[in-house]
């Protein structure tokens, strides 16, 4: 450290060099902050539970063709009897979404009837008592819907249930003293109340992209079989048969009722099919954003072995008389440290700096979360040993010159 | 003289072999991100309909009031209810207008064997194809009399026809929607502009071509529901009726507005519009409406996606890193030949000179760059479809104009980094570098 001054009169005799290489390590900085960033951001997000049972988890897709859109109650019913009846499918429902699926029902809920705003925002899912089991969803409080409670509605005239299950998430946000169970409800401009008879642990609203964060746990299940000629089939099947009931059941359908349309591209796909669709872009854009990191760490790197190992050979000549006069091998290893040292410091303070911009204008451009400082910091650490690392080959090079040197001509 | 120094920076670059290959690939790496992401931008924030994009507008009526707007900044609902767009085409303010939306529609097939399939359908009114330029192979679109009366009548796409029809005119021949017999009076030629501008709210601006069209009048009075969004404010009430009178909003709504003038006019009709209703007791506010050309659409609906501007904006400043670095290691390498520059100047060669060659020599790093920038976009653009979408990686493609830039881009940013360089070696003075030796 007793070298810094010597260090800065010789570094103002290599002005480009050194800001260059600052600059680099300073942009480096503030773009790895930001890409990790969104890294961290994207992975929280495909990590998070749907509630589900994904393994032994199938979904099929279908349209009838040619009926009434309020009038295919029958036709559910005679596909939901066929799939239960497959060898290899434990339960199956008919469901107007599910988690992961992209497109739903949405409303807010109320508790005070006369209220103007409502409590909470909460997506619907509308099935009968087989919804549970085939989701694998637990019900931590209450009980499941019973089969005389289920009501076939026109999904253009939903009626207010009288019973309904919740989402532990949704029930805290309604009744945030914990005893949701047993109380009242009201559903979008509905006068009529809800009683909650079950709450489940935890299940996902169908969306997944930023804008249903703010209530992608709040959910809650009508005891509603919709007659809508448009419909999602959830099908449990026992272990280890879904590859069968992947093939068996759509045949079936078919077999029952040959006028309808099971789309190709997304009508018949098991739950880690529809997980994968969901995320992808999130997967994608933080495995981009990881390559993007890596290369430009490396060419960082690169960058000031070259302009180091350019410094060392210009100053093999001063290594040699410093060494004629008594330094160590360590000292000038040292010397070099420290150099890169200082100019990776003014690097990464200026870095961390434009990082923090480059953050505040995505925050304004992109509506993106705001940078936490831990980001910045753990990326002023990586940048600061990456430049010592960097540094190294060409430092110890110029430790081996021999004083000799100082008596040549270059 | 040019060869002389091709040839003078071909050896200095095999020289030093390690420096050189690192310029290359820190160029190739930093050209291949910002191209790679650029082919994904272009697709996306491309004008789909250049000769029009001017003279088509949506039109918006805000149907919720302030209390819905205040959450949208003040905008107005994105869709149109069946109100306010029967009454816009009872109206007729434009030169041509439409309402529409995806129906839902299957096609069966008239032989028995064949399981009914899906197309992408839409409702819309006969001005529709005229507005959009669709181009038509065999037939015409429908007549604004077949709108009136609801005729049973359809166009459908080419690929659709050739499945069907195995290519041949099917005019005048029938087709089968979910269960009713249209006749065909047309078949349109392929049709598929990128963005989807036409219904941007239900397919974010991506989709399949649209294989078969419907009258929205007919579409409508068969109850045929939307396979797009509906939105509403409040409860629809009971069955079909409650809701196409509700204030529910479902529909896009297009007007031809070809002159400025003409823009303005229906922008005042717009508010006169609003303003009777706010007096007829159906609105409590008052006017708020919007006119959008399609270039201001596609902005104002973020066809973009968030993914395409970041992943650009993130390999812009990669590739300014990869220039910094470049300019940083032709620094080294050109000093590192201060003596060399001091014998030529000394031997009589100008600073112009110098120039050239420097300048030639980091030109054939950034063509060498280039190429590895080429092969690096390739593979880049064949993993878009990681990040994106499959209808829009689809539109992320290699083609001669991303090839010619790839190059052009690797060349002068090469070359623009090395004039720092170039600079600093030409000031070399010879008398002092002889000197020194």
């Amino acid at each position: 450290m007793m070298q810094i001054k010597p260090i800065l009169a010789a570094l103002k005799r290599h002005k480009a060099g050194t800001i260059l290489i600052a600059m680099q390590i300073a942009l480096t900085l503030a773009i790895v902050c930001n890409a990790l960033f969104i890294i961290h951001q994207r992975l929280e997000r495909v990590q998070r539970p749907t509630g589900l049972v994904e393994t032994d988890l199938m979904a099929i897709q279908t349209r009838f063709v040619g009926t009434e859109e309020s009038k295919a109650g029958p036709l559910v019913k005679m596909d939901l009897q066929a799939l239960r009846q497959l060898p290899g499918v434990q339960d199956a429902v008919s469901l107007n979404s599910y988690p992961l699926r992209g497109g739903g029902w949405s409303t807010g809920v109320r508790t005070d009837v006369d209220a103007k705003d409502s409590k909470a925002h909460t997506t619907q899912y509308f099935g009968d008592e087989h919804t549970l089991p085939t989701m694998g969803t637990k019900l931590i409080e209450g009980r499941n819907f019973r089969s005389d409670e289920i009501i076939e509605a026109d999904p253009q005239a939903v009626p207010d249930p009288a019973s309904i299950i919740v989402s532990k998430a949704l029930a805290d946000k309604l009744y945030p003293d914990g005893h949701a169970l047993g109380k009242t409800v009201y559903i979008g401009d509905s006068k009529k109340p809800s009683t909650i008879i079950g709450i489940v642990d935890r299940l996902e609203v169908p969306w997944n992209g930023t804008w249903s964060d703010s209530f992608y746990e709040n959910s809650l299940i009508q005891p509603v079989q919709l007659t809508s000629s448009f419909t999602n089939y959830l099908i449990r099947t026992k272990p280890g048969q879904l590859a069968d009931v992947l093939k068996a059941a759509p045949a079936a359908l078919v077999k029952v009722n040959r006028m309808r349309v099971i789309p190709n591209d997304r009508g018949v796909r098991t739950f880690a099919e529809v997980r994968e669709h969901a995320y992808k872009g999130d997967r994608g854009m933080a495995i981009l954003m990881g390559v993007v990191c890596l290369v430009l760490l490396g060419i960082t790197a690169a960058g000031i072995v070259g302009l180091t190992s350019f410094w060392v050979g210009q100053r093999r000549k001063q290594i040699g008389v410093r060494r004629a006069l008594g330094a160590t091998k360590g000292d000038i290893l040292s010397y070099f440290l420290t150099e890169n040292l200082l100019i990776g410091v003014a690097g990464v303070l200026i870095g961390a700096l434009l990082a923090m911009g480059m953050n505040l204008w995505l925050v304004t451009q992109f509506e993106m979360a705001r940078l936490s400082i831990a980001y910045v910091l753990v990326g002023v650490v990586v940048l600061l040993l990456l430049g010592q690392g960097a540094v190294l080959a060409p430092a110890m090079r110029a430790s081996r010159v021999s004083p000799v040197e100082a008596t040549r001509s270059v | 003289m040019f060869a002389y120094y091709l040839q003078l920076g071909l050896r200095s670059l095999r020289k030093n072999p390690l420096l050189t290959l690192l310029m290359v690939l820190a160029i190739g790496c930093g050209v291949a991100a910002s191209m790679t992401t650029y082919s994904v931008f272009r697709a996306t924030s491309n004008n789909p309909i250049p000769n029009k994009s001017s003279q088509l507008f949506v039109p918006q009526i805000d149907n919720w009031g302030p209390d819905s707007a205040k959450d949208n900044k003040g905008e107005p609902p994105n869709a149109m209810t069946y109100t306010d767009a029967i009454n816009l085409m009872r109206d007729k303010r434009a030169t041509r207008q439409t309402a529409l939306y995806p129906a839902a529609m299957s096609v069966v097939p008239e032989d028995a064997g064949m399981l009914p399939f899906r197309e992408t359908s839409y409702g819309w009114y006969a001005d529709a194809f005229g507005m959009f330029d669709v181009p038509f192979q065999f037939g015409h679109g429908w007549t604004a009399s077949e709108d009136d009366s609801h005729a049973a009548v359809a166009v459908i796409g080419r690929s659709l026809n050739e499945k069907l029809f195995n290519g041949a005119n099917s005019v005048g021949r029938n087709i089968n929607l979910n269960g009713r017999d249209y006749r065909i009076v047309g078949v349109a030629d392929k049709w598929n502009p990128e963005p989807v501008f036409y219904d941007v709210i239900n397919t974010n601006g991506f989709d399949d071509p649209i294989q078969v069209f419907i009258p929205f009048t007919r579409a409508v009075e068969l109850k045929t529901p939307t396979n797009g969004n509906n939105n509403c404010n409040h409860d629809a009430g009971n069955g079909w009726d409650a809701w196409i009178r509700s204030e529910c909003v479902w529909l896009g709504f297009w007007a031809e507005l070809p002159t400025k003038s003409e823009a303005d006019a229906y922008r005042q009709y717009l508010n006169g519009y609003a303003a009777e209703q706010q007096r007829a007791g159906r609105f409590r506010w008052a006017p708020n409406t919007r006119l959008r050309n399609v270039t201001e659409w596609l902005e104002y609906q973020k066809v973009v996606p968030q993914e395409a501007k970041v992943s650009l904006m993130v390999s812009l400043g990669f590739l300014l890193i990869c220039l910094v670095n470049t300019v940083g290691l032709l620094l080294a390498k050109f000093m590192r030949r201060s003596s060399e520059i001091g014998v030529r100047r000394a031997l009589g060669a100008t600073r112009k000179e110098i120039y050239l060659q420097f300048l030639i020599e980091a030109a054939a790093i950034g063509l060498a760059g280039g190429v590895v920038g080429l092969v690096l976009t390739g593979l880049g653009v064949l993993g878009v479809s990681l990040v994106f979408e499959p209808d829009i990686a689809k539109l992320a493609t290699l083609d001669v104009s991303l090839i010619l830039l790839t190059m052009l881009v690797a060349l002068l940013a090469t070359v623009l980094a090395a004039f720092y360089p170039t600079w600093r070696a030409a000031q070399v003075q010879p008398a002092w570098q002889l000197k020194s030796n």
